[in-house]
């Protein structure tokens, strides 16, 4: 497999005023890779997401996410990622169906490749009972899963999950994780962040924000050899127990 | 062009989906056409008068006959004393009182003048102004017959001059004020509807966060706002066109004028409406504020652009005010094709002005909601 | 109550305050509202109607219709506009919609007046705003008529009735006297239904309401809690109304401001009771509010009294204008207000309020408690 960054960072730093909400940071995200972002609320990691997403303007520092810069380029790098906000995206009112439609069309797929994705989706999820559903009365862990196979119907580069898990049930976080598998498999790469530290153990490299700095990037595995630890929440603790912010 | 398809989509699927609402925004208001034009009635016919008649005269019985057939005038008491009057009065039995004194019919004989007393409740202007004044006139029409069934002819001083009035009333000859108000209520509930909507719609995408799922997108801003905005311009014109035809049914209002003057009108308006929507929902981040700034205008539009009072009546610097608010141009250009049959050239500067409105605002919208955005 | 219950009812009321403290824009719009409201009804609304533009043509052009024109002139009902010399131009400049009314004297006016003691002057109105031109009409009689009068007047006129007019309660004919009633009737009103209803159904909609209805709080509680904010937001609203009434409108409180205030608080507490029956029934903010406003507005405004005469609609009017709070307290506060008069004028209207607010409340109340079981 061919090593290309699909985000590359230099230094990249927002300020609100006086406060450095993210500084200086500069890491790269490889094609395929599931990359964790880490870090304690208030830590950093959403200012950081939205940059590369396209939503915020950075202070200072370089960024390409997908091969466009994050200054000039903003409306090709949304063409070429899905975004999975913590909060529940999908529209209530609408029909899963309906759903799956409308953000395919805004994607600019044609007619005849929404119905493949919507057929395709439908029997991946397990939903074709469910398809004229209204999107309220589906359980949050379907919705979660909905929404995330929604956040990629484009087939997009890279997809990012702003804690896509919180507050489902482990079985349907084991489910979520598979399809994130899947996905990753097709070579779409993973930008997540999560509280959950057994998430953290099954992604390829994970960095661990503190205080709007990196604080540590690498696997896992050599995470927990450098620090010490057992396992990926000993490490956190580590790191986190120092941070001056929180919530 | 295409992402628009299914943005427009999306936007009617929602809206026909929520029963409630779209209830809300169609029935409601025809409802309202059809039952509130009978309560608008403005026109001062039925005025109570209570009388106290001290002299129990010829002159003054006729004269009080004179008065309760003129159409008018409701007497609503007869009574013996001033104060029983007064507290007829008071107790909005009565909005005028009117008192003939003790020997009026001598005194007025012998000593050819005589006064009477008008009491009047004037907490409701017009109807104290134009009260007072049709009460007025007939007694002087009433003076002049007693002068000339007393007087006779070629006999002492002369009986005097008579200027009198011919007048006609053009466009509604007999004076039908559901002509006036029918068209006023329209627009008073398109107006309600079409600026709460847009103002609603966007906000309530901020307050649930499916906005931030849409800005991750590569949907252009505008694109999203027209998206937005045109399922209520389309439902604004339904809404419109329900209430042409439930005048037609009901009231039997039909516009004299083109009907596409009419349109292009209403367009134009909405454009300016849904501008201001949409400025509203840029600077709420909740619905509950949305409604705030939307009940806010609303209520001043209702009260201000001449839906129900005379604009000509305010002070200069409240018709500036009433300028600057799209209704104010509506209700006019309404009222104007609907019973003159004016055309583009006498509604022109009306146009104008709301095209301008609508562009101010919708530039400021514009420009306030990318600066939200980052 | 149990000392306890009282404080966490009390914690709860707190909680209620800062929700609504919090958020600055409503809280401006909501008192923004009234003071605008006041400041331009107060000065920039009458009833009276003046100022009408009206287009004189004389052909004649003689003493008589030069004096009859001059009087016209002077009086503050009328704009006079001379550019149009010719009946023809009428048409046009009413569909421009600027004049109100024609006057057109015929030629040898004068003369005719002399020889014959009669003339007529032709007066053609823009029907299309029926009160306005009602109105024009009148006042344009009554200049005659005092023309006439005032010309018989000096050649001693026998058998002279002469009216002597008083106004009572309004002698300047302001508008504000039946304006500000009406505005308070109104806003308390829509603010009061709108802004509980919407309170409450955010709670449903953001799924706050379900922790509220575990804990070991009883509904009449959770509602009571609740309304207490916008209670008091009304009563302070109220009293800002009054203060602007009496400095800057210069309107008299001639009546018992105790009584006035107890009627308000009686009326808000009907019209929050009202805004709880929607939120139980509405399931979106958005359905609330626009059910609030779309089927509140109108009515109040057209069936409280104080835009049009209730005894002039049709009698199913009438009596569905009875079921209108607003209706009951606006003849209460203009008793009480601007006639002076005291409670027992005023105490069928009281008793109304008093039956719906209690009946309104239980019925809410009651679904409510449906909902939970």
């Amino acid at each position: 497999m061919m090593e290309v960054d699909v985000i590359r960072t230099e230094n990249l730093t927002k300020k609100f005023g006086n406060f450095i909400a993210a500084n200086e940071l500069t890491f790269n995200v490889k094609k395929g890779e599931i990359f964790g972002f880490l870090g304690a609320n208030g830590a950093g990691k959403t200012t950081a997401m939205r940059m590369l997403c396209g939503l915020l303007e950075p202070s200072s520092g370089k960024g390409m996410v997908a091969g466009y810069d994050i200054y000039t380029q903003r409306d090709d790098i949304k063409k070429n990622i899905g975004y999975m906000s913590q909060k529940f995206s999908l529209y209530d009112d609408l029909t899963v169906r309906e759903n799956i439609r409308f953000y395919g069309g805004i994607y600019g797929l044609s007619r005849k490749e929404i119905a493949a994705k919507t057929a395709e989706l439908l029997t991946e999820l397990q939903l074709e009972k469910e398809a004229k559903v209204l999107v309220s009365q589906l359980p949050l862990g379907w919705k979660q899963k909905l929404a995330f196979s929604i956040a990629i119907v484009h087939d997009p580069q890279i997809v990012f999950l702003d804690e896509p898990t919180g507050g489902v049930d482990p079985v349907t976080r084991r489910q979520f994780w598979d399809l994130i598998y899947h996905a990753s498999a097709r070579g779409v790469t993973i930008f997540v962040t999560t509280h959950y530290m057994d998430e953290a153990e099954y992604c390829n490299r994970v960095s661990i924000m503190v205080d709007g700095v990196i604080a540590a990037l690498d696997s896992p595995a050599n995470l927990k050899l450098k620090y010490g630890a057992n396992n990926m929440d000993e490490v956190f603790y580590q790191l986190a127990r120092n941070a001056t912010r929180g919530e | 062009m295409r992402i628009l398809y299914y943005l427009l989509e999306k936007e009617f699927l929602q809206i026909l989906r929520n029963k409630s609402i779209l209830r809300m925004l169609i029935i409601a208001p025809i409802i309202q056409l059809i039952l509130m034009p009978l309560a608008a009635d403005f026109s001062v016919k039925n005025i109570s008068i209570a009388v106290v008649d001290h002299d129990h005269s010829t002159v003054s019985r006729q004269l009080i006959k004179k008065i309760t057939a003129s159409g008018h005038f409701k007497l609503t008491g007869y009574k013996d004393s001033y104060l029983d009057g007064l507290s007829m009065v008071e107790n909005d039995k009565a909005d005028l009182l009117i008192e003939i004194p003790i020997g009026f019919e001598r005194n007025l004989v012998r000593e050819n003048s005589q006064k009477l007393f008008i009491t009047i409740n004037a907490i409701e202007g017009t109807k104290a102004n134009l009260g007072g004044g049709y009460l007025q006139n007939i007694i002087r029409d009433y003076n002049s017959e007693l002068r000339m069934k007393w007087i006779p002819p070629n006999s002492g001083p002369n009986r005097g001059q008579v200027i009198s009035i011919a007048s006609t009333n053009w466009y509604n000859p007999y004076m039908n004020y559901h002509l006036f108000i029918v068209p006023g209520i329209l627009v008073s509930l398109l107006t309600a509807m079409s600026s709460m909507q847009a103002a609603f719609n966007i906000v309530q995408e901020k307050e649930q966060g499916t906005i931030e799922q849409i800005n991750v997108t590569p949907i252009k801003k505008y694109i999203f706002i027209l998206g937005k905005l045109l399922p209520f311009l389309v439902l604004s014109v339904i809404v419109f066109t329900l209430g042409l035809i439930v005048s037609k049914v009901f009231y039997n209002i039909w516009p004299v004028g083109n009907f596409g003057i009419l349109y292009v009108s209403l367009i134009i308006y909405l454009f300016a409406m849904l501008g201001m929507g949409l400025l509203i929902s840029t600077y709420s981040e909740t619905q509950q504020q949305a409604m705030s700034l939307s009940f806010f205008f609303t209520m001043i539009f209702n009260m201000m652009s001449g839906m129900f009072t005379s604009l000509d009546s305010m002070p200069n610097w409240a018709k500036i005010v009433a300028n600057l608010f799209p209704p104010s141009h509506f209700i006019k250009i309404m009222r104007m094709v609907v019973m003159k049959g004016s055309d583009y050239s006498d509604i022109s500067s009306h146009l104008f002005w709301m095209f301008g409105i609508g562009l101010f605002l919708t530039t400021w919208a514009v420009l306030n909601y990318r600066k939200t955005i980052n | 109550m149990k000392k306890q219950n009282r404080s966490q009812l009390l914690t709860f009321i707190k909680k209620e305050f800062m929700h609504v403290f919090r958020d600055r824009k409503t809280l401006l719009m909501l008192f923004g509202l009234p003071i605008a409201q006041i400041i331009l009804f107060g000065f920039a609304l009458s009833n009276e109607i003046k100022n009408s533009k009206i287009i004189i043509i004389d052909y004649s052009n003689d003493i008589t219709t030069k004096q009859l024109i001059e009087k016209i002139d002077a009086s503050k009902y009328f704009d006079i506009d001379t550019r149009i010399e010719s009946a023809d131009g009428i048409e046009a400049e009413f569909k421009k919609g600027i004049a109100k009314m024609a006057i057109i004297f015929p030629p040898n006016f004068a003369d005719n007046l002399q020889h014959t003691g009669k003339a007529d002057i032709q007066v053609i109105t823009d029907g299309s705003d029926p009160n306005v031109a009602t109105a024009i009409t009148t006042y344009i009689s009554i200049i005659v008529n005092d023309y006439n009068a005032a010309y018989n007047h000096t050649s001693s006129l026998p058998l002279q009735i002469n009216a002597e007019m008083r106004m009572m309660y309004n002698p300047e004919l302001r508008g504000a006297p039946t304006f500000v009633p009406g505005v308070m009737a109104l806003i308390l009103m829509l603010v009061c239904t709108m802004m509980t209803s919407a309170a409450i159904v955010k709670e449903k909609e953001l799924g706050t309401m379900e922790i509220l209805l575990v804990s070991p709080f009883d509904p009449v509680s959770i509602i009571i809690s609740k309304l207490t904010p916008y209670l008091l937001i009304s009563i302070l609203n109220l009293l800002i109304i009054l203060f602007l009434s009496v400095t800057l409108l210069e309107l008299e409180i001639k009546g018992n401001i105790f009584l006035l205030i107890f009627e308000s608080i009686l009326f808000i507490l009907t019209s929050l009771s009202i805004g709880l029956l929607i939120s139980v029934n509405a399931t979106t903010q958005k359905g609330a509010m626009m059910t609030s406003l779309m089927s509140m507005m109108l009515p109040t405004m057209l069936l409280t009294g104080f835009m049009f005469p209730i005894e002039n609609m049709p009698w199913p009017m009438q009596v569905f204008s009875n079921l209108v709070p607003s209706r009951w307290y606006f003849i209460t506060i203009k008793n009480v207000m601007l006639k002076g008069l005291g409670f027992s004028s005023v105490w069928k209207e009281t008793l109304i309020l008093i039956s719906m607010c209690v009946l309104l409340f239980s019925i809410s109340l009651r679904k409510f408690k449906i909902r939970l079981e």
